[in-house]
């Protein structure tokens, strides 16, 4: 499944050659590029539990990525598939990791679950967002090596 | 009330200390230094795992990296706190353990190793006399340490009572009483029952009592020790008054009220708060920012009121995780980030202007 979306989209793995490309003049227009292109890094980010990407199973979709470039800011929203997923605090690790290692460091980064589809929304949301909790679980290895599974395929 | 003008006061960067590879935490002015001839030393802790001691020359003036106190832990370095006499300094990480290193004119050595918390130490601190160490953590306790002779170091109690990770422990500047703060928003104040030696919480400020709505991060006392100011993920500062006469009476269940809460200002996490000798608060911030408040006269009807009086965007390229006034020099500060550098900063009245304190 992951390799057939790879080869669908190959444009997901140019990067740089998406840099290079000259930028779009108007603001609002660079914010929806900017949107546009972390969608492609994260899209194919896999789910803990599943062999699907995030995308396949809707927990991002198109509208996740709100991007405010004069602010260098990024919120993701992504919607776990059921209300008590007891991983949605690992695909938001695996969100910040990969966003922290595709967005020049000026970004600052939210992450939240959709407003509503989580028993625990507020909870997660509160640890998604304390970088110290965050800090600690990347230097939990078991943790890492969940992240980093999760992050592999987009790295084709 | 307007806001006040930012011609009257100047943040200078004095220098930019690089050399940790990873994000800054932590930073501790060292006491008794930086006077009769005693350079000027500052600690710093980082996600590095190491800390690094900056020593200013006399010569230049300039801060130089005197040593780098590594491969003892083996996580994160969250927090760095001098004892008074400046002779330990006391080090928390996130592999659970306190280190303790002893600075012989320079050159450090770990003379002891704290175990028991479960897992991260988020914060530690050395009471007035250094008699006494408190360090907190992710397991959600908070533990009292005496100070023996001979390097060691007795737990004599383990305090219950934050429901979730405490981000900071803090011992008044003169009486024992500690205050911890937390993620479950609140902040607690300890004192030890009299007649028992057993360590107690006699406060909690949270919600219910004009306190903050989400983690607590950081808190500073003025010098005289009857304020307290806390930040918080909330972006609200508050500050906190106490009643001290009764206090230094021996009443370690004197209150702590809610004197003014200072919103509006920053617009990310407030992780660092600190309040110089002279006065002068300074908050550093997931903004990149600085602040820096006075408590203004103005307004005696409704209380003291705290009021902006410099605005620094930008200090930093990232978070700003600590803020810290030198504990001698009156204006000298420094900053920490998430971008791995510390800032040195002069923080003058302009030429010509009057500091309004």
């Amino acid at each position: 499944m992951v390799s057939g979306l790879i080869n669908a989209n190959p444009v997901v793995y140019e990067r740089k050659e998406r840099q290079t490309r000259s930028a779009p003049g108007d603001v609002d227009e660079y914010a929806s590029f900017v949107s546009l292109m972390l969608l492609q890094h994260i899209r194919d980010v896999k789910d803990p539990e599943y062999p699907y990407s995030l995308e396949q199973l809707k927990v991002i979709t198109e509208d996740a990525i709100e991007v405010d470039d004069k602010r260098s800011y990024v919120r993701v929203t992504f919607t776990p598939t059921v209300e008590h997923c007891s991983m949605a605090t690992v695909i938001g690790l695996c969100l910040r990791v990969k966003l922290m290692r595709s967005l020049p460091q000026r970004y600052k980064v939210d992450i939240r679950v959709a407003p509503g589809s989580h028993a625990s929304e507020a909870a997660v949301n509160k640890q998604l967002n304390d970088k110290e909790r965050v800090a600690a679980a990347l230097e939990n290895p078991n943790l890492v090596d969940m992240v980093d599974e999760c992050l592999a395929p987009s790295y084709g | 009330m307007k806001n006040f003008v930012d011609e009257n006061f100047e943040l200078n960067e004095v220098q930019k200390l690089e050399g940790h590879t990873d994000r800054v935490w932590g930073l501790a002015w060292k006491p008794a230094a930086g006077i009769d001839g005693v350079p000027a030393v500052l600690a710093s802790c980082s996600g590095d795992k190491t800390v690094r001691i900056w020593e200013q020359s006399p010569a230049t003036g300039c801060f130089q990296c005197k040593a780098v106190l590594e491969d003892t832990h083996t996580r994160t370095v969250r927090s760095c706190a001098w004892s008074p006499s400046g002779k330990y300094l006391a080090t928390a990480s996130f592999d659970a353990t306190t280190a303790i290193w002893e600075d012989a004119g320079g050159d450090f050595s770990c003379v002891a190793t704290l175990e028991g918390h479960e897992n991260e130490v988020k914060s530690v601190s050395w009471n007035a006399s250094g008699s006494l160490l408190a360090t907190c953590g992710r397991d959600k306790s908070v533990w009292i340490w005496e100070v023996l002779p001979h390097n060691e170091f007795d737990c004599i109690s383990v305090l219950q009572g934050h429901t979730q990770d405490v981000k900071m422990v803090q011992w008044h500047p003169s009486v024992n009483i500690l205050i911890s703060c937390s993620y479950d928003n609140s902040i607690k104040v300890w004192a030890e029952d009299g007649d028992s030696d057993d360590w107690h919480c006699v406060q909690t400020l949270n919600q219910s009592n004009s306190g903050h709505t989400s983690t607590v991060w950081a808190l500073s006392f003025n010098a005289s020790g009857d304020k307290m100011v806390t930040c918080s993920d909330d972006l609200t500062i508050k500050i906190w008054g106490c009643d001290i006469i009764r206090m230094q009476s021996g009443d370690g269940n004197a209150p702590w009220m809610h004197i003014s809460t200072l919103s509006g200002y920053h617009d990310r996490t407030i992780f660092s708060i600190h309040w110089s000798r002279d006065g002068i608060i300074c908050s550093g911030a997931a903004d990149d920012a600085m602040r820096f408040f006075i408590e203004s006269k103005d307004d005696l009807v409704d209380g003291p009121y705290y009021k902006l009086i410099y605005k620094k965007e930008k200090a930093h390229e990232m978070d700003i995780n600590a803020v810290q006034w030198s504990s001698l020099e009156n204006n000298r500060l420094a900053s920490a980030s998430d971008d791995g550098t510390i800032k040195i900063w002069e923080f003058i009245s302009a030429p010509g202007k009057k500091m309004h304190l």
